[in-house]
């Protein structure tokens, strides 16, 4: 599913993120990637859904060799994966600068429905993907109220079936459970797992030590911009 | 593109039009300035040349003869040598009693008055219409040339409004240079004026377009709303002057046709001829200089 060989990452400014990194994911793994703050875990997130490109090395991704992929190929590579994030990234965050009254507004059915309308799926299955999702993720009351009158936990679940509706071969979640408390973070964390069974490889930074400790799963560990530590069921190894 | 698709970039351009405000006014009001007074120039050298072509079909020589001339013959004379050159159509005598009679028509009464019958200080005439406009010259100084044969000297002044037709030729030249200077000069600052709203427009919606991107909307995709916008204010910019533009020329005409002023003696070009190359030229370029604009801004701020 996911293959690298060799990579290293250096960015312009002279910073080695990555220095050599081997590894390969299988179909429906489930893989935590842990380690201290600028340790390289973002960079090695971001070359998977070639947000970044690798400086030396080669990359898999699916079908996908990322270090051939033309640039305006890659909207195509990332319609395979589903992207999660800390801070959700639902429409509108409106900021202070954002003219409040001409922003547009989207509910969360339509924040779902909007990563189908932009790779111009057809209407009648957006209906039904968007319902679907909704459903698996447990926001089907909630669908018409706006992200700013849900809560963390139910902010994220809407990103969460953002990030599947489209079924990607992959979700690449980048510290998920960051913004949220214990209680909620498990809710998203079973969510995840529940994707994961239906099939879906999730790779998953997380400085969260309860989480990795409990619910146990592969855990790749980079520090350095090196991979330390590769161990399936692994527990987090480092003290907050 | 599917329909729905289309449908949703009009919308998201539409919108960020209303959204940017006066920054879309601003843009609007420098292309239908500069798309204006292209306009006018634009009609003003089409009316200059339509006139002048129209004054030189019409033109015809006129010979005074000297006062001596006065009888018959003579005058028959004069009538046969020009009458046998090859460029000339028609040539016409007009008595110098008649000539008081046309000069009574423009001037008035008052001012021919004393002057008829045989204190009328007029010599005799003829009006030569050539076969073709070009030789008109040629003609000219061939039948002044007639001074240099004939005895006693039978001409004293051939006219053919020498250098009119020339002068308006030159005259919607200099309107023609003029006018392309200012409105590209307009032009440009209208092309920046356009780039910083769609600037603008990428600068609001960034958080939006990189959602776009990461879930995989390909770069036309996520472009296409910013060039709608950019045409748009292009195909406004241009609709407003064009609607003031047709309709002040339509008045134009309405009023040299019912009133008698200097405007009715120009016949100026028709509206239906007018019309429709200056809509497909101005609502061409507003268009055109949106694009464009918006494609400056695409390339520098939309980096995708």
């Amino acid at each position: 599913m996911i293959e690298m060989q060799d990579v290293w990452k250096t960015y312009p400014d002279g910073t080695h993120a990555l220095r050599g990194i081997t590894v390969k994911v299988d179909s429906n793994e489930f893989v935590y990637v842990v380690g201290p703050s600028g340790a390289g875990k973002s960079t090695f997130m971001k070359l998977i859904y070639r947000e970044e490109r690798p400086t030396k090395g080669q990359i898999f991704v699916d079908s996908f060799n990322l270090a051939k992929l033309k640039k305006r190929k890659i909207p195509y590579l990332r319609r395979n994966i589903g992207v999660v994030f800390q801070d959700f990234r639902l429409l509108p965050k409106l900021t202070v600068a954002e003219n409040v009254a001409f922003a547009p507004k989207l509910t969360v059915a339509e924040n779902v429905a909007f990563a189908m309308e932009v790779i111009e799926a057809p209407n009648k299955l957006i209906r039904k993907r968007t319902a679907e999702v909704l459903e698996l993720v447990g926001l089907s009351d909630k669908r018409n109220s706006y992200p700013a009158q849900l809560s963390g936990g139910e902010q994220q679940r809407v990103a969460i079936a953002r990030a599947i509706v489209n079924n990607p071969a992959v979700i690449v979640a980048d510290e998920p459970t960051g913004n949220l408390d214990p209680e909620t973070s498990w809710g998203i964390m079973k969510l995840l797992e529940e994707i994961n069974y239906r099939g879906t490889t999730i790779i998953m930074a997380t400085h969260n030590r309860d989480i990795v400790n409990t619910m146990r799963k592969r855990v790749i560990a980079i520090e350095n911009g090196v991979i330390v530590r590769d161990q399936q069921r692994g527990d987090y190894g480092y003290e907050d | 593109m599917k329909i729905s698709t289309a449908g949703r970039h009009l919308r998201e351009g539409f919108r960020s039009m209303v959204r940017n405000g006066w920054m879309t006014f601003a843009s609007l009001s420098s292309i239908g300035i500069s798309l204006f007074i292209l306009g006018v120039f634009v009609l003003l050298t089409t009316n200059v040349n339509y006139i002048a072509e129209h004054v030189e079909s019409q033109v015809e020589i006129r010979v005074y003869l000297s006062l001596e001339i006065d009888e018959e013959r003579e005058i028959n004379r004069v009538q046969n040598q020009i009458g046998m050159m090859p460029e000339v159509h028609k040539i016409t005598f007009v008595h110098k009693d008649e000539g008081l009679k046309i000069l009574e028509k423009t001037l008035g009464e008052d001012w021919v008055e004393g002057f008829q019958g045989d204190s009328n200080p007029l010599p005799h005439s003829f009006t030569v219409e050539v076969k073709n406009p070009e030789e008109i010259s040629i003609v000219a100084k061939n039948i002044e040339a007639l001074n240099d044969i004939m005895q006693p000297v039978p001409i004293d002044e051939v006219d053919y409004g020498e250098g009119t037709v020339e002068d308006l030729f030159a005259f919607s030249n200099l309107v023609n240079r003029v006018g392309f200077v200012l409105v590209i000069g307009l032009a440009i600052t209208a092309l920046f004026l356009i780039a910083n709203t769609i600037r603008l427009t990428i600068m609001a919606r960034r958080r939006e377009i990189g959602i776009m991107k990461l879930v995989g909307a390909t770069n036309g995709f996520i472009r296409w709303p910013f060039f709608i916008e950019g045409a748009c204010i292009g195909l406004i910019g241009a609709a407003i002057p064009l609607g003031v533009l047709l309709y002040g020329y339509y008045r134009l005409i309405e009023s040299s046709k019912s009133r008698m002023n200097f405007m009715s003696m120009i016949e100026l070009k028709p509206l239906d001829e007018v019309a429709l190359p200056l809509i497909g030229l101005l609502m061409g370029l507003g268009v055109a200089i949106g694009v464009f604009g918006t494609l400056l801004s695409v390339r520098k701020h939309l980096k995708v």
